[in-house]
């Protein structure tokens, strides 16, 4: 089907893979060889010497409810950060749909949180509902709801969760505006003139002719929420109180380099690795045969 | 079964005016074709009787009712559009029973009413399908189907057919003339085929620039154009238009004489009305095209049998026509005499 290159010799393809195979090869094949290797062994705490043990770490893992907690506690906040960041931008990219007037100064303020460093947006936010000085904090005060987001766990889940949302929606709303408008037109108005109204034309015919779309930022969002609401959570929370809020990501880091358990450490982004790889095998079975229609 | 009424309908995008007051009188069944060059403003008339523009002014009533603040849904109405806009996700069964599932039909009656109009249509063996596993001219007719099963008061066609290759468009044309017929509902259709409009209309609006030019059956507007512009628009080849200054007998009070170029024939040097050069003819087999440049600079015409002797190019002639069969207009393009 596809047209393919033939090449007569071995030399010029290698050469065009080279820089891609490389470049993978150092930042990727090399620090997972690493992990992988690292995670059968304990180092001793002065790094001196270590000890092999198979696959001891894992099993200790597996064992430890802390690890156990950790998971429940990603999907718990991976969950709520995809099903925030999405609902918040379709709803959105909706109404900017139906907008005539000033559709690109809207467009053009909704993408620019997207311009905020998750690590900054934490900061952000935790300025806002810093339990003594922040704003909303204190107005919450004010009619006497008492925040405090270091002691209360869902507390201190929400505001993560809303940091990690909130940067995101731009990014989500993009790709659903965009969805929306590659949507014709005349389908729509066809739909109407059938005798469906808004919600029915939406459940009936939007929805199903935006799955592809968030089909993809399904997949994408778990994977930021996985991996890069790291800075989020580091400077607001620590992954406090009490690891309510230590996700996977996050406790690779705090046993690894707070903990200077490096064996665990490097198992337990092993397991990322593999939930990684198991999402991208996912998106790519659908994306292959992404028309549903 | 219902009337349809437009009462000076006006429409403006912003501060341009594209539709300028447009009456419409549709009886019960008729069928109205709406004709006019790219731009004139025929789908966004359409586009308002099926209530997906606004109404900037006058009145449209659906069988006395005015629906100019009802919503598409709630007008009883049903729409084939150029492009179809099948629901691509659907089988064609989906796209047909659609509307009949949104009104909560039994499931059984919207079975046999979609076996029904995919019989008429010839879909049964494609039910199963999704629309981008059909033809043009399948999808054309899923559009019909989604159309009929809802047996809607009004159909509003824009311009279904001008996706479809030439000799479909004729096949095309004379099953939705037939359906239309049995059916027996009120049809509003839109083209830029002049053709088409002839064939399929019971009367039709010729529309210039936002102004319906003339209303009537369609031999009576070929027979008796309102307008310069109807002349012009309705009859291939295109009715000649020739100063009334520049004839051999100059005509009094009109500007502007159009003569059908099968009412005009060749005469020697020097007779009839006019004189021209032959500057090209085209031999069509059954009837040869002959066309000539006027002195005055206008082109002219000439419609023959093709038994008839050709013309080469070059050569000089006199035009001839029956004082009878002239049609004069003013100089702002407005019929003179009403014959
Ligand atoms: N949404 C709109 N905003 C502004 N102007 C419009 C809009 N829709 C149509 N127009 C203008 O209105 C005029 C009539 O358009 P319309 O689509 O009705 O023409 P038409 O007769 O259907 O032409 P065609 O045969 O090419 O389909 C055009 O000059 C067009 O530019
Ligand atoms: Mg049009």
């Amino acid at each position: 089907m596809e047209k393919r290159v033939i090449f007569k010799g071995w030399l010029l393809p290698l050469l065009l893979l080279m820089p891609q195979v490389i470049i993978t090869a150092v930042f990727f094949f090399y620090p997972a060889g690493q992990a992988i290797w690292q995670s059968l062994f304990i180092p001793d705490p002065f790094g001196l010497k270590s000890q092999f043990v198979g696959l001891g770490n894992f099993e200790f893992l597996l064992g430890d409810p802390y690890y156990r907690a950790s998971f429940v506690t990603t999907a718990i906040f991976s969950g709520l950060v995809t099903i925030f960041s999405m609902g918040i931008a379709l709803y959105l990219a909706l109404l900017a749909d139906r907008l005539i007037k000033g559709a690109g100064t809207y467009r053009t303020l909704l993408i620019w949180p997207y311009a905020v460093a998750p690590a900054v947006a934490g900061v952000l936010w935790l300025f806002m509902f810093n339990t003594r000085v922040g704003v909303v904090s204190w107005y919450l005060g004010l009619l006497g709801y008492d925040w405090n987001h270091v002691l209360n766990q869902t507390e201190a889940m929400g505001l993560v969760v809303a940091a990690s949302s909130w940067g995101r929606i731009s990014y989500n709303f993009l790709f659903f505006l965009a969805g929306l408008q590659a949507i014709p037109r005349s389908v729509i108005e066809a739909a109407a003139i059938d005798g469906a109204r808004f919600w029915t034309r939406f459940r009936t015919i939007v929805w199903p002719l935006l799955s592809p779309t968030t089909f993809f930022l399904l997949v994408v969002n778990v994977v930021y929420a996985f991996f890069e609401t790291f800075g989020v959570i580091h400077t607001i929370t620590g992954g406090g109180p009490q690891q309510a809020t230590t996700i996977l990501v996050y406790k690779v880091y705090s046993d690894g380099f707070v903990g200077q358990d490096l064996g665990s450490s490097a198992a337990q982004s092993v397991i990322l690795l593999l939930v990684v790889g198991l999402l991208t095998v996912i998106q790519f079975k659908f994306i292959e045969r992404r028309v549903h229609y | 079964m219902a009337t349809l009424k437009l009462n000076s309908v006006k429409k403006r995008f912003g501060k341009t005016e594209v539709i300028h007051g447009v009456d419409i009188d549709i009886a019960e069944g008729e069928f109205i074709v709406i004709v006019g060059p790219s731009g004139c403003g025929k789908s966004t008339l359409l586009r308002m009787v099926a209530g997906l523009e606004t109404v900037t002014a006058g009145d449209i009533e659906i069988s006395g009712k005015r629906v100019n603040d009802l919503e598409p849904m709630d007008r009883d109405i049903a729409m084939v559009f150029q492009n179809y806009a099948l629901y691509p996700h659907m089988s064609v069964y989906e796209n047909i029973s659609y509307g009949l599932r949104i009104a909560g039909v039994a499931k059984d009656e919207i079975a046999r009413r979609v076996a029904t109009a995919a019989n008429m249509l010839q879909l049964d063996a494609h039910l199963k399908r999704k629309p981008r596993e059909l033809s043009g001219g399948q999808r054309q007719r899923v559009a019909m189907g989604r159309a009929i099963v809802r047996k809607p008061s009004v159909f509003l066609f824009d311009e279904p057919l001008s996706n479809l290759d030439a000799k479909l468009r004729v096949q095309m044309r004379l099953e939705i003339k037939a359906l239309q017929k049995e059916l027996g509902i009120t049809s509003l259709y839109v083209t830029h085929d002049q053709v088409e409009a002839m064939t399929l209309a019971d009367r039709m609006i010729v529309m210039h620039d936002g102004v319906a030019d003339q209303i009537g059956a369609p031999l009576d507007v070929y027979a008796n154009p309102a307008t310069q512009f109807v002349a012009g628009f309705i009859g291939s080849p295109a009715t000649n238009f020739v100063p009334a200054t520049s004839l051999a007998t100059p005509r009094s009070g009109c500007a502007t004489v159009g003569v059908r170029p099968e009412h005009a024939r060749i005469v020697h040097s020097g007779n009839g009305h006019a004189t021209g050069i032959v500057t090209f003819s085209e031999a069509l087999g059954a009837e040869t095209l002959i066309h000539l440049a006027l002195p005055s600079g206008e082109q002219f015409t000439v419609r023959q049998e093709g038994s008839m002797p050709g013309r080469n190019p070059g050569e000089h002639c006199g035009i001839d026509w029956p004082p009878a069969s002239e049609i004069h207009f003013d100089a702002a393009g407005q019929r003179v005499t009403a014959r």
